[in-house]
């Protein structure tokens, strides 16, 4: 393996650079999904059948809460990676708990959310619209379910084997994955919530 | 035995017990044979673990072919029940099935399993690359497709085929009208599938954006090379669109959602909608591939450089993007209103003048050329006429008002099948001849290869312009049969002859390889066609590093510059070369899928688990591996170099 050490440590080796790249390539993939998604939800958003409408359901506390809580894990996050490229292993890890501890609580709210939606009367089965926006918040909060588990595995390995290009590289790549998903929540915000509310 | 009874086939007959029987004879008699040849630790060692991109190139052309085959008789079938008014040989139910899983089978499994089939084997050799961007995603993404194709076909005897149609429209595909599990395969095999290409997909592009030779800058790739790039890109924008439609179908009909029922404000247009969205591009990632094959052929076998490269590639970008703004024309009929059929009307024609471009810069490479008319070259000039046809009616279809007229007639189905056959299927046996010798190390036979082109090429006009006046007089497709008054009988005999001669032609074409396999010649040399383009600069049969030291290039065609111009190709020397480890990983992840699947299409919920479990275990296994590959030495490659041809350089 060559490493060139006039790179940062996660683009030092010729895998690190195609690795990055090739997730690039991907967040491109997951943008067609997401906006499939939204087109959807844009579609079917006025079908509401007999249960309730997007009005009736949003509510503007739990939503700051979580528009917080994610975007403030993005912050956290950077703050990760500005701490590996300093070459602070536990800054590193403390702000990927961090990170990780944020993403939790976003799940957790998204998960009460869909609780209560489900005692105003609205099932994923109930309408349309209902099918069309938990499919969206739920692929987003998939993700972030995903990104959880998949960030854990990273700070084990961070834990155990130090900054090599290899964790350096994953745990890079990580952050983009961490910052794309808060991209599609700012227009799950303006597009879904805010639009809904108004 | 309450369990059991959700596998039975819905409307069990002798042939479907017949093919049970076989398929489970079949099964012991490899299964048997493997074992007795002592075969096991072979196949696993060097197919089922491997990560060569030649490797998986050669799974994916048999799979490919194996496919070709199972619509193939699909195909007979539905000729030979329609050959004449009245016939009983199937039932109405059966034929639905049948034309159901002909198009699953032939565009997913067949024409997808071609394209990536070449794509994996020439790529990387035509840009002088030593594998692929992530070899151990190749393999998956070869499983993904396998274990989805396998999936798809044991639909036939384990709890019936999907027979709504290839596209499976809503609600036809809903729970209420296609009540047994054929449609849950449909989608879940079709996901499996899917998420392999979008791998594939992911990996091509930055195969192709970060690992071409030193000096090949993109205006100097091969004409194949820039098809492939352009695919892939079409492919990682538009499958996302099929995995969010697939899996709203399959909400629909596991979970009771309403995306595209009838009631409670489900909508079914948005199906047709979303499967022509990515439907329509996928015409594009079928047929862009193909016009960089046959690119390549026409000029090798011209002797010429290809006239017209930078509109070629101009052509397969304006192409590409047109690709996504045409879908509507797939269903002018279902109620969009005149000025949105307008647009779609205009930007469908607007397609012909890039294809028209291409189709002249063919014709005006072959101008003045020393053509030699070898197997791959007859099917490049016989797909320039038989194309142009398809292609012109095609823009016959796409005029909004005339197609109240054409529409789901034989008309159409002549149409699309007389694009896809000579832009895809011709394309693919010249691009398999083409290549042949250098994925096996012979050639294969002309004289039979010629047999075979002319059978295809006859028997595809003789099967599909009789169905230009079947549908012109008004038969509509998909219907299992007809009244004699009607007076389709004798189209649609003609029909049957031409399903015939495509059919003799498949079979020479596999009688070839048989024949080439056993007869034809080794000694062959590196580069038999006197050919163009890197792949042909390395060894015959390529070894596993691919090139011995990576090439450089300076021009278009550097090989043929490096033959009679003099340019160097080779100027570094040997050093060791690194390179990937095999993984069983990949076949067993996706052996998990195939059970994910099975259990989804059958709402077994502990299958289910247990197979998502097994999937997320090798994700954190596979995150944990510390595997940085290995290097082969230099000796080694000079010991290798010397035996396939003398110079080591």
């Amino acid at each position: 393996m060559n490493i060139d050490h006039s790179k940062p440590l996660e683009y030092s080796t010729e895998t690190n650079d195609l690795n990055i790249i090739g997730f690039w390539v991907f967040i491109g993939a997951e943008i067609a999904l997401f906006a499939t998604l939204f087109a959807a939800y844009f579609i079917l958003e006025g079908r509401v059948a007999d249960g309730p409408s997007a009005g009736h359901l949003f509510v503007i506390s739990t939503l700051m809460i979580q528009t917080f809580v994610l975007l403030t894990s993005s912050f956290t996050i950077g703050l990760a990676v500005n701490a590996m490229r300093v070459g602070r292993k536990g800054a590193t890890i403390g702000f990927l708990i961090i990170t990780l501890i944020l993403g939790l609580g976003f799940v957790g709210v998204e998960i009460y959310e869909f609780y209560e939606y489900v005692h105003e009367g609205l099932t994923l089965q109930t309408s349309a619209f209902s099918a069309a926006l938990f499919t969206l918040l739920g692929t987003h909060g998939a993700h972030v379910s995903f990104g959880l588990f998949w960030g854990i595995a990273i700070i084990i390995q961070l834990a155990k084997r130090g900054f090599t290009p290899r964790t350096a590289n994953k745990t890079f790549i990580f952050s983009l994955y961490w910052h794309f998903l808060d991209v599609v929540w700012i227009f799950i915000f303006s597009f879904v919530y805010l639009k809904g509310m108004m | 035995m309450e369990f059991f009874k959700q596998f039975a086939v819905p409307n069990p007959t002798p042939t479907i017990y017949l093919s049970m029987v076989a398929i489970g004879l079949t099964l012991i008699a490899v299964l048997a044979g493997i074992t007795y040849f002592k075969k096991w630790g072979y196949l696993w060692r060097e197919w089922l673990t491997t990560v060569d991109h030649k490797r998986i190139g050669i799974m994916y052309l048999i799979s490919a072919l194996l496919m070709l085959f199972r619509g193939g008789v699909d195909a007979l079938m539905m000729r030979a029940q329609t050959s004449r008014p009245g016939n009983e040989l199937l039932s109405a139910a059966e034929y639905n099935e049948i034309f159901t899983t002909h198009g699953v089978v032939m565009i997913f499994f067949m024409a997808m399993a071609f394209i990536t089939a070449l794509m994996n084997f020439a790529v990387p050799l035509q840009i002088g690359a030593r594998d692929v961007a992530y070899p151990r995603l190749n393999a998956l993404s070869f499983w993904l497709y396998f274990m989805g194709a396998m999936l798809f076909n044991i639909s036939f005897v384990i709890g019936g085929s999907p027979s709504s149609g290839w596209t499976s429209y809503f609600p036809l595909a809903g729970n209420q009208l296609s009540e047994h599990v054929g449609t849950n395969y449909y989608m879940i095999a079709l996901q499996i599938a899917g998420l392999g290409t979008l791998i594939t997909g992911i990996n091509f592009i930055v195969t192709i954006f970060k690992m071409r030779a030193k000096g090949m800058t993109l205006m100097k790739m091969p004409l194949f090379t820039w098809s492939a790039l352009i695919t892939n890109l079409l492919i990682v924008f538009a499958f996302p669109v099929l995995t969010v439609a697939l899996a709203m179908g399959t909400m629909d009909r596991l979970f009771g959602t309403h995306f595209f029922t009838i009631d409670n404000g489900g909508m079914a247009m948005l199906w047709a909608n979303f499967f022509w969205v990515w439907g329509h591009p996928e015409v594009y990632i079928l047929v862009l591939p193909a016009f960089g094959i046959y690119s390549e052929v026409i000029s090798t076998f011209s002797k010429r450089n290809l006239y017209g490269y930078t509109s070629m590639v101009v052509a397969i970008v304006v192409i590409s993007t047109l690709a996504f703004l045409v879908w509507v024309h797939h269903f002018f009929t279902m109620g969009q209103g005149a000025f949105v059929n307008s647009i779609f009307s205009i930007t469908t024609m607007a397609i012909a003048i890039p294809t028209g471009i291409k189709i002249f810069n063919w014709l005006f490479t072959m101008w003045k050329g020393k053509i030699q008319f070898t197997v791959p070259m007859l099917y490049s000039i016989g797909f320039i006429p038989i194309f142009t046809i398809g292609g012109v009616t095609g823009v016959m279809l796409g005029i909004a008002s005339a197609d109240y007229q054409y529409h789901n007639t034989m008309f159409l189905v002549a149409h699309f099948h007389l694009v896809i056959i000579p832009g895809v299927v011709f394309a693919m046996i010249a691009g398999m001849t083409y290549w042949w010798p250098k994925m096996f190390g012979f050639m294969l036979n002309e004289r039979i290869g010629r047999w075979a082109f002319w059978n295809i090429a006859i028997g595809t006009c003789l099967a599909f312009f009789p169905m230009f006046i079947a549908g012109l007089d008004g038969q509509a497709r998909r219907m299992y049969t007809y009244s004699e008054v009607a007076g389709f009988g004798v189209w649609n005999l003609l029909s049957f002859f031409g399903g015939l001669g495509l059919a003799m032609g498949f079979i020479l074409i596999v009688y070839n390889v048989y024949y080439s396999a056993r007869y034809a010649s080794r000694d062959i040399g590196d580069d038999p066609w006197d050919a163009r383009t890197l792949e042909w600069a390395t060894r015959t049969p390529v070894p596993e590093y691919n090139f011995a030291v990576e090439p450089e290039v300076n021009t278009r065609e550097p090989f043929w510059d490096s033959k009679y111009e003099g340019e160097k190709l080779f100027k570094e020397k040997i050093t060791d070369i690194h390179m990937p480890n095999n993984s069983g990983q990949p076949f067993i992840m996706s052996s998990f899928f195939f059970v994910l699947g099975f259990g989804l299409v059958f709402s077994l919920w502990l299958l289910v688990y247990i197979a998502a479990a097994g999937i997320a275990v090798l994700l954190f296994y596979r995150s944990f591996e510390k595997d940085d590959g290995r290097h082969i030495h230099e000796e080694d490659v000079r010991e290798t170099e010397r035996e396939m041809g003398g110079d080591t350089r």
